[in-house]
């Protein structure tokens, strides 16, 4: 459950920003992840339930939206989006190649946005 | 309102690693972050790393660890400085908990930090530590699949170690498969087949540590 520890990051950088610009109450914080993070989201909703309930956050919602992974073609170098999990040996678009592919992106997670009043 | 933010969560983890990074530079030393399931035979790499390698270096260890301070003391016996962190149960270490474990390790002379994580193959993955690589330690009894179901920890390693090879004629672990895959998602992965109990293949896994400080040193 690594999660908590990542979701109370979350909260320190919501709490900054709302600070920040003057908000009071928080409805939405958009948080985007690659596809090659360790991030389940499940896990991620509960841990944002269980650490804002009780709190002057309560009440907001998670929003968790999953990056586009690019690989790029071991065969032509097309960089493309797999269309299952299989990352890896997902036949090029361009040239129908399933091997080599290697990974352009993934890692990212970051708090995009916050609706806040 | 809508408040356009663009932070990356671990934000604070991740400064306090580079923190740590600059640290080890300054200091001229190899700092490696050992992540593998429970039982993989982490301590038990140490153990053996620690006792050959201590006439050419000074090594030191920081043990993570849920509960117990076992490993601690196995370490602690090849005669290398050790330092244990209990999580309480916390399933990953981060550069917060590193540099407390820090402040009670003399890291006068040392050469090598092994960060030893604890026993997980998802968690640790996330939190930077500030070493200069990850090392993923998979063993033979584990299956060959593992790669494939957790490519995250592979893909960042610079190194897997494959332990327990002396267990292979027992068990349906298809090395060639597991190594496949580890270095689809990572084409530059460097593998070491070794048996700690037996000590079969370490000798390259010693030369890639020297190879990795002699580089850090240089740069």
């Amino acid at each position: 459950m690594h999660e908590m520890s990542i979701v109370s990051s979350l909260l320190s950088i919501v709490r900054e920003e709302m600070e920040k610009h003057g908000a009071r109450r928080l409805l939405v914080a958009r948080v985007c992840y690659g596809a090659l993070t360790n991030i389940e989201p499940e896990a991620m909703t509960l841990a944002f339930e269980a650490l804002t309930r009780g709190t002057e956050l309560a009440g907001a919602k998670l929003e968790l939206e999953e990056v586009p992974l690019v690989v790029r073609c071991g065969g032509c170098d097309t960089g493309f989006t797999p269309a299952g999990r299989d990352f890896l040996e997902a036949a090029c678009p361009a040239c129908g190649c399933r091997e080599g592919h290697i990974f352009m992106n993934g890692d990212e997670l970051f708090l995009q946005h916050l609706e806040a009043e | 309102m809508e408040i356009p933010v663009i932070r990356p969560l671990l934000e604070a983890n991740d400064k306090r690693a580079g923190e740590l990074r600059r640290g080890f530079a300054r200091r001229g030393v190899l700092a490696l972050n050992i992540i593998s399931s429970p039982g993989a035979g982490k301590t038990s790499l140490l153990e053996r790393t620690l006792r050959d390698l201590a006439p050419e270096f000074r090594m030191a260890v920081v043990e993570g660890d849920l509960q117990t301070s076992n490993d601690a003391r196995r370490v602690a016996a090849t005669g290398a400085r050790a330092v244990q962190i209990n999580t309480e149960g916390g399933c990953h270490l981060d550069s917060a908990l590193v540099a407390a474990a820090l402040e009670k390790l003399d890291m006068d002379g040392v050469d090598i930090l092994f960060i030893e994580n604890v026993g997980n193959l998802v968690c640790p993955v996330e939190f930077d530590c500030g070493e200069d690589a990850k090392i993923a330690l998979l063993s033979v009894t584990e299956g060959d699949d593992k790669p494939e179901k957790y490519p995250q920890l592979f893909h960042r390693a610079a190194a897997m170690v494959l332990n327990k090879t002396d267990l292979l004629p027992y068990v349906d672990f298809n090395t060639a498969r597991a190594i496949a895959f580890a270095r689809k998602t990572n084409p530059n992965l460097e593998v070491f087949e070794l048996s700690c109990r037996t000590g079969t293949g370490l000798a390259a896994w010693y030369d890639w540590l020297r190879n990795a400080l002699k580089t850090k040193r240089n740069a």
